[in-house]
């Protein structure tokens, strides 16, 4: 391009003035540009720099010299070299790194991130995405929509980017001509409102002649719409929206100069607040009411979203960071367990059932991928089934933590429904992920809380509660295998209690005998006794004959979701009668024991059970590491040892 | 209540150093005297309000600073009731080290990086904050906030973690340090700005003023003591000058201006057709040199 041709197409220097009479009123837009060089994409922002005066005469100077440097001809200038800042990217020509750009004209200060466009770089993307309130995503007016389009459409939407341009560059080489444009606006409607873009505004320019990037352009006349510039200057900010949504303040920072002043810092998520709001500390429940809000300009009378305060609060209440508060009244979803949508980042591949660190917000938790759903190909949007992901690839998982959080979906909130999946052993971030929703509730985290209660003890043992409830005829195996079941656990430091006949038939329940009315009885109370443990914070192993499926219902609906884990320990009858480990069935084929399971009293089976134990083909030792690995699966135990 | 820029800006920093805060073992803040380190110190303040920011304050002194600029960090570090760790590299001391009898390369590598790099490891901190903003170089523009480095304080442009979101992955292993930037997204006028309406105090040089001065390969330097040998023939002139940046006395040049005031400085600014590293003598050594004194452990 001729040096005359980038001169400024307005009177560029009036996009200053507002700096100074109003950077009170001046709002931020944080916006990620997407296409490739050959899109015009760094022509585009160094025009935009060039035309808010944010690129100087040394730094122009400085190009003028790295592009004859790299072979562009006399008085020509290559943008990409000024946006292209780590030496790797200068001698490939690519964009490999996102790079954070700076103008500002009279009413907003943008923030660009200019994001490379290759499949190869889609975390790339997918990190300057999710700080962005809009994408301006680049066609070249010659091609028209391409596959990688697509591609940045998609990531853009998933990343919660709600405002888009398609800014058809190069109108210049296809003559200005409307009906090229209008077929390309033609061709992309219909993928935008299948991948869920509301918002999408359709603008014809050329970068390199100045035509409609900041002002409107006479070769293009026809168009109707804003120019780019005035579209970013009135695109809507996601803050603003934000501050309409529920209250959600992740405690970052315990303040606590002295005794007097406890406070609790961080930044508001969404919403608004006042003093005297009733409050909710989740996961916790705990409730309280806002005393103040302290800033170092003095106490605010209401803040919003965005803001980064200090909150005290009446009551002398547990707080710590990673919790959030909320209003009472409108709180958050509390759950462990859910459907994500996940980028993996890593070289390394994302490994169901390997324990990696969620971070999300102010909180740091163990969770697992217990389930990779799908594999999504990001150009075609087809499903692909996977059993693990590579880096750039995106999939939608189901994740396990090892406690309950309070989130909310990301579509709604960024700040409270976005994590980073970080590997335990290098330390680096190997994913991002995206709420979907809850698979199961924790309702009952939403209870007053008791100050020490069962997350404070089981956090103590370094385990997630649970009960094994053994299920299968006598002479299955249960006893035996629960046996071997403690006694790995206990050597795994587990923390553990085995229930079977034993203990509890001479004691507790020494006054119940053996129809059906007292089999029911029984079971009622060890399913109360094992709620108390788990209580407790205790892995319990139950190893009773449990015959029936109401029975085995009730004790598994008096448990949290996912602390009831059901093992049917399968063998046929005519096994364990040959096996008969105490002659009981001899016994009750003799007519001896009346009402005995599998000769004149019913065994139900197990419909749904979470692990069945074929002990035809297992041995009691073999079927109890089988019970291990399920657990670690499950994030109950971190390993098998 | 859509907040203004100058308000996000804030609230982002305030929050990146609470999450340091809460994650580092060690923390310090790199304290330079300059205009940005003048904000960042303000930000500090209110990100823990009411308490003092819990962590001291670190000067690498290259003993080359402009004597104002000594005199303000004094009187600052006792305002604001915080400890003041100052840093001389001794075995550059012992060497006389200095940019006009070694050159600035090797007097930026001996007393900024290396000295840099001594007094983190001297006082074990493991995560240090810098005033660093994106828009000043080309580098700079990709770095992360949450910048890592090795156990022996190299950056690595080509491996760094991805940042998502308000979310910043702080973890490390022993020996690994945090270099932290709560700056990176503001420009040279968002500083201005924001001192303006904050009335953060200022090295008085950045303000104009009858100051001597030698003109070398169109560069204003400023004759602040007898350090600076004058060529046969050369006269310090009186000549109302300005600092843009504020370095090593001999390495940072002047700008001639009028601008007495922050709201004058601001209007010149507008008025510029020059980034602020102009002023800057190190900047020219090489293509990429900023790069590679990153690489190197240079802030």
């Amino acid at each position: 391009m001729g040096a005359n041709e980038f001169a400024p197409t307005a009177d560029s220097s009036a996009a200053g003035e507002g700096y100074l009479r109003a950077p009170e009123r001046k709002g931020l837009l944080r916006f990620i540009t997407c296409g490739s060089v050959d899109d015009g994409k760094s022509t585009l922002i160094g025009r935009l720099l060039y035309e808010s005066k944010l690129l100087f005469e040394d730094q122009l100077a400085a190009l003028r010299a790295d592009s004859r440097r790299q072979g562009a001809g006399e008085d020509e200038l290559d943008f990409s070299l000024l946006l292209d800042g780590l030496a790797a990217e200068r001698e490939q020509r690519i964009t490999i790194d996102v790079a954070y750009r700076f103008f500002a004209t009279g009413t907003r200060k943008f923030i660009v991130a200019d994001t490379p466009g290759h499949e190869q770089y889609t975390r790339n993307m997918v990190t300057g995405a999710s700080t962005a309130d809009a994408a301006v995503l680049i066609v070249d007016a010659q091609k028209g929509v391409s596959v990688q389009t697509r591609r940045h459409s998609y990531l853009a939407s998933l990343l919660g980017i709600r405002h888009i341009a398609v800014a058809v560059n190069k109108m210049d080489l296809v003559g200005y001509d409307e009906r090229t444009f209008r077929a390309i606006v033609g061709g992309y409607r219909d993928f935008a409102t299948r991948i869920g873009l509301e918002d999408v505004v359709f603008i014809p320019v050329s970068a390199l002649r100045g035509d409609n990037v900041v002002v409107p352009s006479a070769n293009l006349s026809w168009h109707r719409g804003p120019t780019l510039l005035g579209w970013l200057e009135s695109v809507p900010i996601d803050e603003d929206r934000l501050q309409r949504l529920a209250f959600r303040f992740p405690v970052q920072w315990i303040n606590r100069p002295d005794q007097s002043f406890r406070g609790f810092a961080g930044t508001i998520a969404s919403g608004e607040i006042e003093p005297g709001a009733r409050v909710r500390v989740q996961p916790s429940g705990r409730e309280s009411r806002v005393a103040r809000i302290v800033t170092a300009d003095g106490d605010l009378r209401r803040a919003v979203a965005g803001q980064s305060v200090t909150l005290t609060l009446v009551d002398e209440i547990d707080v710590s960071r990673g919790d959030i508060i909320s209003r009472a009244d409108a709180p958050a979803e509390v759950a462990d367990q859910f459907e994500a949508t996940l980028v993996w980042m890593a070289d390394e591949p994302m490994l169901p059932e390997r324990p990696y660190l969620m971070k999300i917000g102010a909180c740091t938790v163990n969770a697992q991928v217990s389930e990779l759903k799908y594999r999504l190909n990001v150009n075609s949007l087809e499903h692909v089934a996977a059993k693990t992901l590579a880096l750039n690839e995106i999939g939608v998982v189901n994740l396990w933590l090892d406690q309950p959080i309070a989130f909310d979906p990301y579509k709604e909130n960024r700040d409270t429904g976005g994590f980073i999946l970080v590997d335990r052993l290098s330390n680096n971030t190997v994913g991002a992920g995206m709420f979907e929703f809850a698979l199961r509730r924790a309702h009952n985290i939403h209870i007053q809380a008791l100050d020490v209660n069962k997350a404070a003890r089981s956090e103590l043992k370094g385990q997630r509660p649970c009960v094994l409830w053994l299920t299968g005829l006598s002479g299955a195996g249960k006893s035996t295998i629960a046996n071997f079941l403690e006694k790995r656990l206990h050597a795994l430091g587990r923390h553990t209690y085995l229930l079977d006949g034993d203990n509890v038939r001479h004691g507790l329940n020494k006054d119940l005998g053996f129809t059906d009315v007292d089999r029911v009885e029984n079971i009622r109370r060890i399913a109360e006794v094992a709620k108390l443990m788990v209580d407790a914070g205790l892995i319990v192993i139950t190893a009773f004959i449990s015959p029936f499926r109401a029975e085995r219902r009730m004790a598994r609906e008096l448990m949290g979701a996912g602390e009831f884990i059901e093992v049917f320990v399968d063998a046929p009858l005519a096994l364990a009668e040959e096996r008969d480990p105490k002659g009981l069935y001899k016994k009750a084929r003799a007519g001896q024991i009346k009402h005995f399971t599998g000769i004149d009293s019913p065994y139900e089976e197990p419909e749904h059970a979470e692990i069945r134990l074929d002990t035809t083909r297992l041995e009691p030792e073999a079927a109890a590491e089988l019970v291990l690995r399920e657990l670690a699966r499950r994030g109950v135990i971190r390993t098998v040892g | 209540m859509p907040l203004t820029h100058l308000q996000r800006l804030e609230a982002e920093s305030i929050h990146i150093m609470r999450e340091v805060v809460a994650e580092a073992d060690n923390p310090v803040m790199l304290y330079s005297i300059g205009k940005d380190s003048s904000v960042m110190l303000h930000l500090a303040l209110k990100a823990f309000h009411p308490a003092k920011p819990p962590f001291p304050l670190l000067h690498v002194d290259t003993t080359w600073k402009f004597r104002d600029m000594y005199a303000f960090r004094d009187r600052r570090a006792r305002e604001v009731g915080m400890e003041l760790i100052v840093h001389v590299n001794p075995e550059g001391l012992a060497m006389q080290m200095g940019p006009i009898t070694h050159g600035s390369a090797a007097h930026t590598d001996v007393m900024k990086t290396q000295a840099l790099r001594q007094a983190l490891d001297k006082y074990g901190f493991d995560a240090a904050f810098g005033g660093a903003r994106r828009d000043e170089e080309k580098s700079r523009a990709k770095e992360r906030i949450f910048s890592f480095r090795s156990a022996h304080h190299r950056w690595d442009p080509k491996n760094q973690r991805p940042e998502l979101w308000r979310v910043y992955n702080a973890r490390k292993h022993k020996g690994e340090s945090i270099r932290v930037f709560p700056l990176s997204n503001w420009t040279e006028l968002d500083v201005w700005q924001y001192i303006h309406r904050e009335n953060i105090p200022i090295v008085p040089l950045y303000f104009a003023r009858e100051r001597p001065v030698v003109e070398r390969d169109g560069t204003l330097i400023m004759v602040d003591d007898d350090r600076l040998p004058l060529e046969p023939g050369e006269k310090p002139r009186l000549r109302k000058v300005r600092f843009r940046t504020l370095g090593c006395y001999p390495l940072t040049g002047a700008i001639e201006s009028q601008a007495e005031t922050v709201t004058a400085i601001i209007e010149e600014m507008l008025a510029t057709r020059l980034s602020e590293r102009q002023g800057r003598v190190i900047d020219f050594d090489a293509n990429a040199s900023m790069e590679r004194k990153k690489v190197e452990g240079y802030f």
